[in-house]
Formats: structure tokens, sequence, C-alpha cells
């Protein structure tokens, strides 16, 4: 009954959303103003359908319903519960329900909230997503339903892939479609603003929380994607340059970058266009990473399911989609009045160069990550493209781009006195000489990026709370503190790659137990193995003793892991946080002579890439709740008057 | 600055990043793409020792060795038409093994061995590199007649 | 837009963008990496005779192939992992009436025998391949593999790796066709 209940709420949602777009489309011509009207409550019951059909199908997955065939090839009743629930959105067809009950939940948020703009563009922004919810609508109904039955009903699910069996992995797709579909809210934005030609601030205010959402998640999504590479792979490497992590990856620039326009947009009313743009480019990044991931085109480290007619279909959409915003673009945005002017030094002209160089960055990584696809194309050649080549060419641009936003906050807009400037930036300049100094007379020879990195670091840090300056904190705006933490935490997080890279030790040895190790300043006793048992695997665990100077000792438990549904195996890095850095060992096999392989590392301040990760994304929420109380504050200053 | 100019200027300043940046990509990908070769390309193509490239193909039955160490192992990548023999040093993935798909991430050093950096094997029984189930495919199917005739027995 | 200069700009993104499609387009179309056809299918099996690779089978040529009936071929071996977990399949298809050969990749007999009293006994006839030569001649890169082949000794179907439950439909339809 549930799967027939969440099969006709499904059915109900896809014939309300093309109902919307109907509409929404129609009453754009003259003369069916009328039609307006229905557009939003329309759009808020597709929100609770979509949210239906996806509680149902939890639901299937909790009660380990094996009659329907996607619970049946997904789940298994010996899985603890948490990987029963998230079993749901760990498939292709479960994951596009999710994506569709997202994008519903976001659109009925759009026709609740949103009163600021022009009710003809509100329309037309929901028609569009009304349209890239259909999208979606017919590929889950026809060709991959997850509610379709299976007979004979088995005896006992297929199980989950056990590298998947984590919380991390379990919470971590959830959040990228949230930014994701956030993309696609701003995307719709923009349509609807070039079909009604009203792209300008009141546009870029009703916009900018959408994009602002999306890009914490993105943020969230991409750290905590890289903590889950780091601990579960057992590799050590915290950013591999996979196709799957540059597919997330693209996304998050294009973004920043738009946030940014956006800012400048609906503050200063200028670089309409550019920001039209750069939202179509952010939602079409988004739509390229998913197809990227689904289609397989690419090979990855990371295991996912793969079928080539998913990637048709994702193409197809993507030709509708941003093909046709692309056109739209190329016709309307002529029309499109230039806004205000600014000097080139000046905050917008900061924020130029950081869109420049974001966008330069964003083309790096995507020629790239494509590059294999076009070299076998064209000269039939198989290569691939490691991180080698992306550090080689987006790193110095990434380096510029820090330095550029440790002074973009110290201008100000529309116009500013190149001397001022100087003088403003003269602390944080003074800072970086310092910490230069510092660094080549204290510490031992390091590379030139790694010393940049840390040198940098210790600029931007200084740079990003200037602007706190002389302030009168407690009448400074939240979104003030939101920029000022998430720049922070791009310092911080800059501080944690070079202190990694730069000060990083290894040991690599074949130990017996009794024997002590050495990586850098720990001292690492190896006390012996044994076996141990989980809810659905085997292991080898390895004990281990670390100590060093002050001689408190820390348990290190390393696991080798056998699963059995499906057999597969993986290591378990054992991680000891402590508060410089993390001591990371990982088990390797075991030998005749009763020697076990050990991987040792010592990673001085590694952690602060994720602590800088997550003060990114704090930021941006601090910023998102201000703008929205200021937005909802002058709302209500305009009901009064 | 005027009106008008102000576009102009942002719009070919967009161009200039752009094509700078696909500048920059470009020669950095001539230097730092690596190229997938099995045993057979390896030698035909003479790689130049130092070169990243990844070495694709099956580890050879019988030829995982250990060293005293216990962390360096060697052994032979085939393609079933040649052979390059493989050092690594580290913890290869548990799917490593004797007659399974390889690829090997490394360089070749003076004496035409191949120093591995890095051991991938996929996660799944089944994997086998697709690059090599390409390669062992398109070369061994086109000899059929000459390898039957030697290897029946 | 006041600068006529630039006005095909505009159009710029939308052409960049074609340019990116084709490039997707022809990555999807291209024999995808991961399902590589066969170079072996409408070919002959190669001329083979291998000695009997277990106790109580017969031994393995190619002549038993073109006798009228479609049978299929399984290439396995005893120390592989998959080979065993594809068993119940193997069976499955026995049991619907397709004859089943197979040869054995460097292996020994005993071994072998101890694999199919272990994980059930599809087969008619083993070969032993121990050098792998056969295996390499019909194309094979890995364990296991299984082959469709016709009455005639012509490959129709080749799957790469182990036979799983929901492949099973797949191969008897292969088997149906090639009759």
């Amino acid at each position: 009954m549930i799967a027939e209940l969440g099969l006709a709420a499904l059915w109900l949602a896809a014939a309300l959303a093309a109902l919307q777009f109907v509409l929404g489309a129609a009453a754009l011509t003259k003369g069916r103003e009328a039609l307006m009207a229905p557009v939003r409550p329309v759009a808020l019951v597709q929100a609770g359908l979509t949210a239906i059909a996806f509680f149902c199908l939890i639901l299937l997955f909790l009660r380990v319903d094996l009659s329907v065939a996607l619970v049946a090839a997904n789940d298994h009743s010996a899985k603890p519960w948490l990987y029963r629930f998230a079993g749901a959105w760990g498939n292709h067809e479960g994951s596009m329900l999710m994506w569709v009950t997202i994008l519903g939940v976001a659109g009925g948020a759009v026709a609740l909230f949103e009163r600021r703009i022009d009710e003809r563009t509100l329309v037309a922004t929901l028609a569009a997503q009304a349209f890239i919810g259909l999208g979606f609508y017919a590929f889950l109904l026809f060709a991959s339903n997850p509610f379709s039955r299976l007979f004979p009903v088995p005896a006992e699910g297929q199980g989950l892939n056990p590298l998947l069996q984590d919380p991390g992995l379990a919470f971590h797709p959830p959040t990228l479609y949230i930014g994701y579909v956030g993309l696609s809210v701003a995307f719709s934005f923009a349509v609807g603003a070039l079909v009604t030609r009203d792209v300008g601030p009141a546009f870029a205010r009703a916009m900018r929380p959408w994009v602002l959402g999306a890009w914490i998640f993105l943020t969230l999504g991409i750290t905590a994607g890289s903590y889950w590479a780091y601990y579960e792979l057992g590799w050590g490497g915290w950013w591999f340059w996979d196709p799957v992590e540059n597919a997330s990856l693209m996304p998050w620039l294009a973004a920043t970058a738009l946030l940014h326009s956006v800012t400048v947009l609906a503050t200063r009313d200028g670089l309409r266009a550019w920001t039209v743009m750069l939202a179509v480019v952010a939602f079409s990044m988004s739509m390229v990473g998913t197809f990227l991931v689904r289609s397989g085109i690419l090979t990855s480290v990371h295991a996912f399911a793969v079928d080539p007619r998913r990637g048709s279909f994702i193409l197809a959409l993507l030709v509708l989609y941003i093909g046709g915003a692309l056109a739209l673009f190329g016709l309307r945005v002529g029309t499109v009045r230039e806004g205000s002017r600014f000097d080139a030094v000046s905050r917008e002209g900061a924020l130029v160069f950081n869109n420049l160089l974001l966008s330069a960055i964003l083309g790096i990584v995507l020629v790239g990550t494509l590059y294999p696809l076009g070299a076998e194309a064209v000269t039939g050649e198989k290569l691939s493209v490691g991180p080698p080549y992306f550090n080689a060419a987006a790193g110095p641009l990434a380096l510029i781009l820090v330095a550029v936003m440790a002074a973009g906050p110290l201008m100000r807009w529309r116009r500013d006195d190149l001397r001022a400037v100087v003088a403003r930036v003269a602390l944080p300049v003074l800072l970086v000489a310092v910490a230069l100094l510092a660094l080549v007379l204290l510490a031992p020879p390091i590379g030139i990026f790694p010393l940049l990195g840390l040198v940098l670091a210790a600029g931007v840090a200084a740079a990003s709370v200037a602007p706190l300056w002389k302030r009168n904190l407690r009448r400074t705006p939240l979104f003030t503190y939101g920029m000022v933490i998430s720049h922070l935490g791009i310092a911080v997080a800059l501080a944690g790659m070079a202190s990694e890279s730069a000060f990083i030790k290894e040991t690599l040895v074949a130990a017996r137990v009794g024997d002590t190790h050495t990586v850098g300043p720990w001292t690492i006793r190896f006390d012996g193995v044994k076996p141990v048992a989980g809810p659905n695997w085997t292991a080898i665990e390895a004990d281990l003793t670390a100590t060093r100077g002050d001689g408190r000792p820390y348990a290190l438990k390393s696991q080798a892991r056998a699963f059995w549904a499906p057999p597969t195996e993986t290591n378990e890095a054992a991680i000891q946080t402590v508060w410089d850095g993390q001591l990371y060992v990982v088990l390797g096999k075991g030998d005749e002579e009763g020697r076990w392989q050990l991987r040792l590392w010592w990673k001085p301040f590694v952690t602060l890439i994720w602590a800088g990760g997550a003060m990114v994304a704090f930021g941006g929420f601090l910023s998102l709740v201000g703008r929205v109380r200021r937005e909802r504050r002058s709302a209500e200053r305009e009901a009064w008057a | 600055m005027k009106a008008k100019h102000q576009r102009l200027v942002l719009a070919l300043l967009a161009v200039v990043a752009i094509v700078g940046a696909g500048l920059l990509a470009m020669s950095a990908l001539k230097d730092q793409a690596a190229y997938f070769y099995t045993p057979a390309d390896a030698k035909r193509d003479h790689v130049q020792p130092g070169q990243a490239v990844r070495l694709g193909g099956m580890v050879e039955g019988g030829s995982i060795r250990r060293a005293a160490d216990g962390v360096t192992i060697d052994f032979t990548v085939t393609d079933g038409k040649d052979t390059v023999p493989v050092v690594f040093r580290g913890i290869t993935p548990d799917l490593f093994k004797e007659n399974s798909g390889v690829v090997a991430e490394g360089r070749f050093d003076a004496s035409g061995r191949f120093v591995a950096d890095n051991i991938l094997a996929k996660h799944d029984e089944r994997y086998m590199p697709p690059q090599v189930a390409g390669e062992m495919h398109k070369s061994e199917s086109l000899e059929t007649g000459a390898k039957v005739k030697g290897g029946r027995t | 837009m006041t600068v006529r200069g630039v006005r095909w700009l505009l159009w710029a993104p939308l052409i960049l963008f074609l340019i990116f499609l084709i490039l997707f387009a022809s990555g999807l179309i291209r024999p995808s990496s991961h399902d590589i056809p066969s170079q072996m299918i409408g070919k002959p099996v190669p001329a083979f005779s291998l000695p009997e690779g277990a106790p109580g089978h017969a031994a393995l040529s190619d002549a038993v192939f073109r006798k009228g009936q479609p049978r299929i071929l399984n290439v396995f071996a005893s120390w592989c992992v998959p080979c065993a977990a594809e068993a119940p399949q193997l069976l499955q298809l026995a049991q619907a009436g397709v004859p089943i050969d197979a040869i054995a990749i460097r292996d020994r007999p005993e071994d072998v025998a101890g694999f199919l009293s272990k994980w059930g006994d599809p087969y008619g006839a083993i070969g032993s391949d121990v050098d792998s030569s056969v295996q390499i001649a019909m194309g094979s890169a890995g364990v296991p593999e299984s082959f469709v082949i016709d009455g005639k000794g012509i490959v129709r179907h080749q799957h790469i790796g182990e036979i799983r439950p929901e492949d099973v439909p797949a191969i008897l339809a292969a088997v149906r066709n090639a009759k």
C-alpha cells in the first residue's frame, strides 16, 4: 500500500508541475494576468506531494519491504537502521526522488515567502522551476520508478556497498543536492528575470538568499566529502582532484563567484548581465557534475553505479535547460540596461577581479576534468589528468585570489583612492612580511607553495578581521560578521593545507608485535593484532600506543575490515586528533614472518582544513540570517508606510 | 571611463582571463597529463624515464615478490604481448593480486623498471581497469590464429 | 548594448556550451569503457583441444561447439572468488536445460574437483588451460567470463565478470537467439 501511495503522490505532483508550468507561461501573455493567482498554491501543493512520496520511500526502506524492487536491491535486514534510512537515497532511483523532493519543496518555499519581487517575474520563475522539475518527474516515472514491485519476493535484500556504510556518506549526497537545487532556484530566478526583462537589484535581493543557502550547503558538502575521503579511503590524502570531487567543486566555484556578483547587483546595481550569466553557469555546473558522476564517462576512484542511459537522459536535460537559458541570454541580455558604473579601484573592481579569477579557476578545473574525454575523442589517446596539473594550473591563481580576498573588503564601494587603500592594507602586509621572515629563519626548509600558503594565510587572517577595526561591534550588521568569519575560514583552511604539505612526516614499516617506530615527534608501539567483529563485518585490528614528549599515551586502533554482503575489504585508518594535528595510522597486510605493514603519518594542523571549511559555511549562515532579517525588517517598514 | 566603454572593457577582461586560463591550462596539461600505457605501448613509444605515466595490465602469475623490509614488493605487469617489471613501496590495495587487473601510477627509471607511487584497484571484484579491458581485447583477439597454434596443448 | 562589436560575445557562452555538449555526447556514444563489446562476437571459436580439467569430466575441444546445439562456455578457476559467487546462477542455467562446458584456468584437477563439490557442478566437459593460451585466444582477459556459442561454433554473446542473478534472463535470451 505504501508503495502505491508514494507512486500516486509522485504522479499527482508531476501533474501539478505541468499545471504550474502551463499556468505560469500562459499568465505572462497579455490579458491573461488572472491566471497568475493559482500559481503559488499549486507550487505549495506540489511541494507537499513530493514530500509524501519521499516519506513513503523512507518508510519502505526502514521496514525492509522486499516486495519493492529498489528495497530488495539496496536494503538488508542485517543493516543498522541508520543505513536502512540513508539507503533510501543511496541509490539512483531514490536519489532522483530526493532531488525532485528538494526541488519541489524549494519551489514551495519561493511561492510562500517571496513577496518583494515583481509578481510577473515571480510567476515566470515558478514556471521555470516547474519546467526543471518536469524533466526529473518524467525520468522518475518512465525510466526509474522507485516504487515498482518485485515478484517473487526475495528472502533477503542485496545489501549496500560497505564503502557507503558510513554516517558521513549517508548525509553527504543530501547536502550536495540541497546545494544543487538552491542553484536551480537561482537559475529559475535568472530565467524569470530575463523573460520579464526585470534584471535589477530587486531580482538580485530575491535570488541572494538562495545562492547563499546553496553555497553554504555546497561548502559543507565539499568539506564533509573531503574528510570522508580522508578517513575512509585510508590513503592519507584529503583531496585527490578526482572527477567526482571536481564535479562538486565546479558548482562551488561558480556559486562563490555568483555570491559576490549578486552582492554587487543588489547593493550597487552593477554587473547585471554578468550575474545572470553566472546564475546559468552555476546551475549548469551542477548539472554537468551530476552528468559526469552518473554517466560514468570518466573513471573515478569513488565507486558509483553508472549507466550510460541515465547519462543520455541528463544530457538531454542539459541541452533543454542550459541550451535554452543560454539562447534566451543571447536574445535578451542585449536589452538589459547597463547598471551603474564604478572605478577600477573600488570594492566593485575587486569583486570583478575576484569573479574573473574564480571563473578562470573554474575553467581550469573543467578543462582538466574533461581533457581525458576530449583527448580520447580527438586522438584516441588514453590519459589521465591528476594532481600535478591541477596544482600547477589552479594553485597560483588560487593564491592570487586569496590575496585579492584580503584586500577587497578594505576598499570602498564605487570609487576609492589607491593610496588610501595601500594605507589600509599596510598592517596585513606588514604581518605577511614578519611571518615570512619568521618562517625562513625558524622553520626547516619547505617548498615555495607551502611557504607562500602559510604566509598568505597569516596576512589574510589579519586582513579579514580588519573590516571590524574601529567599528562599533554592536552595530555592525550580522552579514558583515558573516563575511569576516567566512574569509577568516578561508585563511584557516589555507593554513591547514600549507602546514600539512610543509611539515608532514611519514613512516612505512613492517612491524613485529612489540616493535616501536617513530614518526615526527611521536613514538608508536605496536602492541598486537586481534580479530574483531562488527554488525556486518569482521576485521583484524591492530592495537598501537602513541606517545610523545609529554609522555601521555594515546591508544590507536586501526582495522582491515572484511564485509560479507557483498564481499569487500576496506581499511579503517586509526586517527588520533590532538590540538596541533593528527596521527594517521593504516594497517596493511601481514606476512609469513609475523610482521604487519604499518603506514604512519604525522600531519601537523591538518584539522584546520576542515575547521576552516566549517567556518566558511558558518559565516555564510550568519550572512543568510542577517540578510533575511534585514529584508524582513525593510518589508515591514514598507508595509507601515 | 565612458559608460559604453566600461562594458566593453569588462567583456574584454573576461575574454582575456578565459583565454589566459585556457593557455595556462593547456601548457600545464602538456607537461602534466599522465598518459596511459600498456607494457607493449610503453616499449613501442620509448617512454622517457622520469615522465609521469600510468601503466596498466595484468599482474603476471607468480611474479609478486616481497623484499626483506616487508613493505617493498616487485612484480611484473603484462598485457599478453610484453612485460614490465614494477617496484612499489607501500600498502597494496586489497584487490591487488596475481592474474588481476592493475593500474600503477609512477615513472620508468633509467634501467627500464617502473617505479610506482600508487597502485589502483577498484573496490569491486569485477573491476578490471577499463583501459586494460579495452586494450587486451583489442590486442589479443586480433591475433587469434597465431596464438592458438602456439598455445595448443 | 551600445557597442556593436561585442554583440557576438553574447552568443559565445552558447557556442562554448555546444562544444562541450558534443564532447559529452561523443563520450556517451563511444562504446563505454566499462562494457567492452567483445571482438569475438560473430567469430568462430578458435580451434583448440584441452586435456580433462577435473576427474569424471570429459576433456574439451572446439568440436563440441559445432554439433548444432547452442552451448555456454564458462571460463573459470577454483582460485577465483567471483567464480564461486556465480555458481548458483550457472546451476540455474544448467537446470533450464542449457549445456555448459568450462575451461579451468591455471588450475589443478584436484582443486577443481574440490571447488565443484563445494559450490555445485553445472558442467559437462571441462578443459584444463594451464597456460591460459585458449583463454587468451578466446579474447578473455580475466575470470570469470562466459560465452554463448551457437551450434555452428560462432560466438553470439560474451559476459565479462561473474553472472549475477539479474544477468540470467539476458543470457537465457542469448541462448534462445542462438538457436
